[in-house]
């Protein structure tokens, strides 16, 4: 399983704050686990339409879409980034 | 040395006596608050009024980000002291969102450090403002401007 983290309007289009997900046979980074995101349903298609505007942090650190993601990960999914 | 990631408000009076406490090998404190403004950054007919700021925050992740980003700061200047707080939740105008402070021999690493420490915040620790509008709420964007204020750090100085 991993677990599966969304922030800001990727949250609300998804409408899940969290979820577990066992990986899917084949999945072995981001990229490959977006593309599977994408076909859960409108809400996800929506919010994973655009990938430029979406950032992703495993196990808390920011990656680029060829990282590799396996069971026991946390991996995040969010909009660039507005504090301060 | 300190960051706090928290939804109370802060006292700068306070926050800044307590970094300085204690160490008369301090010269100079810089220090820069950021504050909820009650107009959007993109004036249109669309922009109202903002009424209130939602920051949400990712738990766990922040404080990483804040730590590394202080200890960048620590390793290209010579600091005695370093308060980092940021505060998440809703906000009304005029209220504090953040504060850094940055506390030298001299004031150069102040200056810098403390201006460092905001670039590389506003483009690295996750954090997203959700904005209220009479008109209604909606996500702020990140702008360009602030990825090219970060960017012009990545050579380290000297």
């Amino acid at each position: 399983m991993i677990k599966l983290l969304y922030f800001a309007w990727l949250r609300s289009k998804i409408g899940l704050a969290e979820e577990e997900l066992a990986l899917p046979p084949g999945i072995s980074d981001v990229a490959g686990l977006i593309a599977h995101l994408q076909t859960r349903g409108a809400g996800y298609a929506d919010a994973l339409s655009n990938l430029a505007v979406v950032k992703v942090a495993v196990n808390q650190e920011y990656v680029p879409f060829s990282h590799p993601v396996a069971p026991g990960d946390e991996v995040a999914l969010f909009p660039p980034v507005t504090g301060g | 040395m300190t960051i706090r990631v928290q939804q109370a408000d802060f006292d700068i009076g306070v926050e800044l006596a307590a970094l300085t406490q204690g160490n008369p090998g301090i010269g100079g404190v810089c220090c820069f608050t950021g504050l909820v403004r009650d107009l959007h950054p993109q004036a249109d007919e669309q922009a109202g009024t903002v009424c209130a700021l939602t920051l949400e925050h990712y738990p766990g992740m922040t404080e990483r980000q804040l730590a590394a980003i202080e200890a960048e700061a620590r390793a290209r200047w010579p600091l005695e002291a370093c308060l980092i707080i940021h505060r998440y939740g809703r906000m009304e105008p005029g209220e504090n969102i953040v504060l850094v402070a940055c506390a030298s021999a001299h004031r150069e690493a102040a200056f810098d450090a403390c201006r460092f420490l905001m670039d590389w915040l506003k483009s690295k620790a996750p954090f997203w403002k959700l904005e209220e509008t009479c008109r209604g709420t909606r996500w702020v964007a990140s702008r360009h401007s602030d990825e090219e204020a970060a960017r012009r750090w990545d050579q380290p100085a000297g």
